[in-house]
């Protein structure tokens, strides 16, 4: 299966960390570099779009709070720009679910934890919190004498600035996430103005208080602890897929920039950079979210030499095994470098995974949109009375009562809809409350966005002898003839 | 528990002093934030053990007083406050009245199915479908009273038989060989003018001998040709639903004992806004005129 690389040259290895060290404060160092600033885009779109998206408005109409994404809990319904899901649709939800899982495992297998490294809830904010604490504390060093030195004026100062941006940032986070279930504006002011619910705070409350804790404290311990996405990313993974490399055959042996030593000069600046506090000159390790900022950061030192770029790159391990074959036994310097860059392949991207998760990702998109083409708008639910199963007039017919609901899932104009009856000849139907057509026919008026409840008759006459049990049909036609909606039922009678 | 504090020789732990086949448990405590949430937890449960009644002890109701009993009259309150304004519309109006609007009908309907299962169903049945033995259905198309709003809602007030007013619903038939009105012989054969009256087989020479005898005794209630009269309850005897059994015995001994059946008047029991709603409800059930 994973094939992973071969006997590696002897690389210069730190002994296994001890499972049982405590936790080190990780301070990572800033960083420039081209992913980094693919970083800092992502990081502003996504905060945007989480920020703006609630204010979007959408006319839909009285009644509903005119906002283009909202999860309305008090009327059971989800809205998406022009899709209105009802309770009894979240299958929808459930299908977009599948479709980002199994899109993100075709992700990883071609380009590795892009998720955990770019997009992640996680990684954001952690890196907007980070961002913070560099502007007010210091970088790395600055930040590190901080903590080591006296709780002065000057500490309490920044700490308390720090933590004060950090709350403030959570609470408009949190705040936020209110306005995804209720109408934005509203919200906002009655939040603002001390009059939202209790409910509104408690949750306001809750998501501010998760967003400081996990991107304030516990940052990388998230992703190494307590996210179980690293622990089985590991199957989705495999040596033609883009991971965050050291290209060991070209730093080893480490030291100084002389003909003697590779690439690295363990200058450590790529540990420094890294949000997770791990080295990754030691290989793979669930720790690394792929951020691929120890590739900038390993980048300037190579700029600074004079040196190629990518001792540190996104490479297949496929490419790595490659590299260090091609390379075994050379001694360090630019003709080894060449053959290791030369024993390189593009990267294989289809793959019997790869297919199976296009496959799959196909399949599903089809599905849904087969039900969504096929979802009906209008439905009609019929409920025979049990009690009594059926009733005994006095010309000795027999009667059945039942219990129609309409349901309309638009918008718009409501629909005046005949209900005709399909069943043995004689039969007749009248409906409660109902008016009726020219040709003598039940009309049902449905509601916009709602249910209409009707109560229907039917009714066999004295000379018709059916048995106890006979189907019988109700089907809802349009003003031009056309049947929108079909439901089966039966009528009772007595047993013969 | 060791007394000295015992450090592992390879990673520099503490150990527990626990030894297993030479493997000794190092002493490798929760993150403080893990242990304060924990100790957070504790201090809740604590708390909340002494303000609310959480200890199975009768009488116990915590420091707050507080229970799920003590808090339903502010939940009705609560409730009643909020349906208040509509049941106050509900009174003033008939039930007809009450049928044409579609907001006071569905609320109505709602209440009315409420209300008829905690008064009615124990005699009328779930769905109004009657029981033997003189319970009418509600469902049918046969009114003993009048099927109207206003005659459900009279019969619903001043109840059948009850005593309740001298006016309504008081009527009742006479028991013919009881009070010596008819002989046995004269009971049998108005009976096989009756069966005779909604087609059922009859013996043609009692029927023919019973037609005089229905016309002296029956006809100024149930109606010359048997089609009943509801100012006085009378049910009509020319149709197929026999609230007492449409068979010979049945109708012989509905004529020598009578029949009456009895229901509460409901006027002062129950809130007229609930008997205009149990009045919709009922008229809605499918026997409505
Ligand atoms: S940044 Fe590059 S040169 Fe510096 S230690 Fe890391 S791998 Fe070596
Ligand atoms: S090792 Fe590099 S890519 Fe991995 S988390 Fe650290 S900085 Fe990011």
């Amino acid at each position: 299966m994973n094939q992973i690389a071969p006997e590696r040259p002897k690389v210069d290895k730190k002994p296994e960390p001890s499972l049982y060290a405590s936790h080190q404060k990780v301070q990572p160092r800033a960083v420039k570099g081209r992913v980094r600033n693919i970083k800092w885009a992502v990081l502003v779109v996504l905060l945007a779009l989480y920020y703006v998206v609630p204010w979007f408005r959408w006319d839909r109409g009285p009644g509903v709070p005119d906002q283009a994404v909202l999860v309305d809990i008090s009327h059971a319904r989800l809205f998406f720009l022009w899709i209105e899901l009802w309770p009894q649709e979240v299958y929808f939800l459930t299908g977009a679910l599948v479709l980002g899982a199994i899109g993100l495992f075709a992700v990883t297998s071609l380009y590795g934890r892009l998720w955990c490294g770019f997009t992640c809830p996680q990684t954001v904010w952690t890196d907007l919190f980070m961002w913070v604490e560099r502007r007010i504390e210091g970088d790395r060093n600055a930040r590190i004498k901080l903590d080591q030195g006296a709780k002065d004026g000057r500490w309490w100062k920044l700490k308390l600035s720090k933590h004060a941006a950090w709350l403030f940032i959570a609470m408009a986070t949190g705040g936020a996430w209110i306005m995804y279930f209720n109408d934005a504006p509203t919200v906002t002011w009655a939040m603002l103005t001390g009059q939202a619910s209790l409910t509104v705070y408690g949750f306001f409350a809750l998501f501010t208080a998760t967003t400081y804790v996990l991107a304030g404290a516990a940052r990388e311990q998230v992703c190494t602890y307590m996210c179980p996405w690293p622990r089985f990313q590991g199957a989705m993974l495999d040596d033609n897929s883009l991971v965050v490399t050291y290209r060991d055959w070209r730093g080893e042996p480490r030291g100084k920039p002389d003909a003697a030593h590779g690439d690295c000069v363990d200058c450590k600046a790529c540990v420094h950079v890294c949000p997770t506090g791990i080295d990754i000159r030691d290989g793979q390790q669930l720790e690394c979210i792929g951020c691929g900022l120890c590739v900038d950061a390993c980048d300037d030192v190579m700029a600074k030499l004079g040196r190629d770029k990518g001792l540190i790159a996104f490479e297949t391990l496929k490419n790595l095994a490659a590299s260090q074959a091609a390379v075994a036994g050379m001694a360090p310097g630019p003709a080894r470098n060449a053959a290791g860059m030369a024993a390189r392949v593009p990267q294989k991207k289809i793959r019997p995974r790869t297919l199976i998760y296009a496959g799959v990702i196909m399949g599903v998109v089809a599905l849904m949109l087969g039900a969504w083409m096929l979802r009906a708008t209008l439905t009609l639910s019929v409920e025979r009375d049990r009690a009594p199963l059926f009733v005994q007039l006095s010309d000795g017919g027999i009667r059945n009562g039942y219990t129609l609901k309409l349901a309309n899932k638009t918008r718009g104009e409501d629909l005046h809809l005949a209900l005709v009856l399909d069943g043995p000849q004689g039969l007749s139907l009248t409906v409660q409350d109902a008016m009726e057509d020219a040709a003598g026919r039940p009309i049902l008026t449905t509601r916009d966005d709602g249910i209409t409840q009707w109560r229907a008759l039917v009714t066999a006459p004295p000379g018709l002898r059916l048995r106890d049990s006979t189907p019988i049909t109700f089907r809802l036609v349009d003003g031009s003839g056309r049947t929108l909606v079909t439901q089966h039922s039966a009528f009772m009678g007595p047993r013969r | 528990m060791p007394t000295k504090i015992e450090k592992d020789s390879i990673t520099g732990q503490e150990t527990t002093g626990h030894e297993w086949d030479g493997l000794k448990e190092l002493n490798t405590p929760l993150p403080k934030w893990w242990l304060y949430t924990f100790y957070a937890t504790i201090l809740f449960a604590a708390v909340w053990v002494v303000l609310y009644p959480a200890i199975p002890v009768q009488g116990w109701t915590g420091l707050t007083g507080w229970t799920a009993r003590g808090a339903l009259p502010a939940q009705m309150d609560a409730e009643r406050a909020r349906q208040a304004p509509m049941l106050a519309r509900l009174r003033e109006v008939s039930a007809e009245q009450i049928a044409a609007d579609p907001e006071l009908r569905g609320f109505a309907l709602a209440g009315g199915r409420v209300g008829f299962a905690n008064n009615c169903a124990g005699c009328h049945g779930a769905g109004g479908q009657g029981a033997s033995g003189g319970f009418p259905s509600l469902a049918d198309d046969d009114w003993l009273w009048g099927g109207s709003f206003e005659a459900i809602h009279t019969t619903i007030s001043h109840g059948v038989r009850a005593g309740e007013s001298d006016e309504e619903r008081g009527i009742a038939m006479p028991a013919f060989l009881a009070t010596g009105m008819l002989t046995q012989a004269q009971i049998n054969d108005t009976a096989d003018f009756v069966l005779s009256l909604s087609g059922r087989s009859a013996d043609p020479a009692a029927v023919t001998r019973g037609r005089e005898l229905y016309a002296e005794n029956c006809a100024s209630c149930h109606g010359d040709g048997g089609e009943g009269n509801r100012d006085m309850g009378a049910p009509r005897l020319n149709d197929q639903i026999w609230l007492y059994g449409g068979d010979r015995a049945s109708v012989v001994r509905s004529i020598a004992y009578s029949r009456a059946g009895v229901m509460p008047a409901w006027r002062g029991r129950l809130d007229p806004a609930m008997i205009n709603m149990i009045t919709v409800y009922v008229h809605a059930l499918g026997g409505g005129e």
